[in-house]
């Protein structure tokens, strides 16, 4: 974050102004991913009128960067007339994230028109074979680099955004090097999400412990490699009085049915646009202000663990667990590979399981048969 | 001596947070905040209200400043404000419409 941002960002703080917002304008995709937390049905997608409005209420709340995201946002026929509301009439800093297999020249063009901050492309795989197998859709990454290539022609800011699993460990330095050949950003995610029903069964899709350690270890990807990977020094007053996140503080997220949650990755519902005022939600909401409540001191078990200071640990994602003030055990285990150290949760984890052997060894016999032997 | 005529670039994003202007280059993404001077001139720069107008209603009143000091400061401010495509600047009035382009 630059130093200006950080500054504003203080200062929506203190002021408990919402600066960012995610919208999400459909679940309705074009492309079928195995790892993603959505269904992509409509169950009632808010109406163009009905998100200008909320637009009007966000930039009155003070909120200034907008994220438009899915699903895919192209497969919404009103999508560029939602995107010259947001810019031109509520001069919103837009940043878009879709899978871009929509985008030609002409909407290339469009959108250098209107005006975006950046726009993030998933790309999986420098490989078809691979890409295509996670997005299911044949063909799709060669789409999706042509709208990469066409957008950055119109001196667009693109960003492509990578998730590692297990399906294409292998490839993100290929990505990384497609990036680096067409000029635009990389980010890579080692994080899977579970389904937002509450289903965790794509969780099995994101990678092991060995394979963490040595993507924590590529310097191309986390510089100082010492450095990135060193035991932060314990928690003082001061640290542990430190928010977990934004989510709830500076952002939150609004899913294309109008439901308000702390974040995209925080299933808690605070309030729906449609019954009742962004504002009110956002500062009145019994749930928002319970999230917005929660200090590093107040967490369970990760306050006295050792990498309570320096933990990605994700609010939503421990709420997916069962508890928004417990551990988020995915980022317990990036703290493992990243520092060889195990968690306080990880470890309470192996006492408990320990309490629950009841299986006991028995005396060895040296004339016992061998294991497998029928005697 | 010819008047100037201040418009707001309708390519930039901007909020206003707290009293002052956060505003987003539509060029280079490079972010700005405005101080209180700068946020009065830019909120009032609707492109049909001359700069000396501006300084003399907006500015000279809240500030308790000399016109001819304050409008030569909000002059340099106007042209570096311009030159970071934050605000246009012309010898005539500036037509905005609402779809991004200024005329």
């Amino acid at each position: 974050m630059s130093g200006l941002l950080e500054q504003m960002t203080e200062r929506a703080l203190a002021k408990n102004i919402p600066l960012s917002v995610q919208l999400d304008l459909t679940y309705r995709c074009n492309e079928r991913c195995v790892h993603c937390y959505l269904d992509h049905d409509d169950h009632g997608e808010m109406t163009t009128s009905e998100i200008k409005h909320l637009l009007d209420e966000m930039a009155d709340a003070g909120v200034f960067i907008l994220t438009l995201s899915g699903g895919e946002i192209f497969l919404r026929k009103d999508f560029f007339e939602i995107l010259e509301y947001a810019r031109w009439r509520r001069q919103f800093c837009v940043k878009l994230k879709t899978n871009a297999i929509m985008v030609r020249e002409r909407e290339a063009a469009r959108l250098r028109e209107i005006g975006v901050e950046s726009i993030q492309i998933s790309i999986y795989s420098h490989r078809p074979e691979v890409h295509d197998g996670i997005t299911l859709v044949p063909g799709s990454l060669q789409r999706s680099l042509d709208a990469a290539k066409f957008l950055k022609s119109q001196g667009l800011r693109v960003i492509f955004a990578n998730v590692l699993m297990v399906q294409n460990l292998q490839d993100y330095q290929g990505v990384r090097a497609l990036a680096d050949e067409l000029g635009v950003e990389c980010t890579l995610d080692p994080t899977i999400t579970p389904m937002m029903d509450g289903d965790r069964s794509i969780l099995s899709l994101g990678v092991d412990h060995n394979a963490l350690q040595k993507v924590f270890r590529d310097q191309g990807l986390v510089g100082d490699v010492e450095e990135f990977c060193t035991i932060a020094a314990p928690g003082d007053e001061n640290s542990l009085a430190a928010l977990p996140c934004s989510a709830s503080h500076t952002a939150c997220y609004v899913s294309p049915y109008g439901d308000v949650f702390p974040c995209v990755q925080f299933p808690l519902p605070t309030g729906n646009v449609r019954k009742e005022r962004f504002l009110d939600i956002w500062r009145y909401s019994d749930q928002m202000n319970d999230v917005r409540s929660i200090r590093l001191k107040d967490l369970t078990t990760c306050t006295s663990c050792t990498h309570v200071t320096s933990c990605t640990r994700c609010p939503g994602l421990a709420f997916m667990e069962g508890n928004m003030r417990g551990p988020s055990s995915q980022d317990c285990q990036k703290s493992f590979a990243r520092t060889g150290v195990p968690s306080a949760n990880m470890l309470a984890k192996k006492r408990t399981a320990a309490n629950l052997v009841q299986i006991r060894v028995l005396p060895s016999t040296e004339n016992a048969p061998a294991s497998g032997a029928i005697a | 001596m010819s008047r100037l005529y201040v418009a707001r670039n309708p390519r930039v994003a901007a909020r206003s947070l707290d009293g002052e202007m956060m505003i987003m280059s539509g060029r280079d993404s490079t972010l700005f905040t405005l101080n209180k001077t700068a946020t009065i001139l830019w909120q009032a720069a609707d492109g049909a209200t001359p700069l000396d107008e501006i300084v003399s209603t907006k500015i000279c009143g809240e500030f308790q400043v000399e016109p001819a000091e304050a409008l030569q400061d909000a002059e340099t401010l106007a042209r570096e404000l311009a030159d970071h495509g934050i605000l246009q600047i012309s010898e005539q009035p500036i037509s905005l419409t609402t779809t991004g382009e200024s005329r």
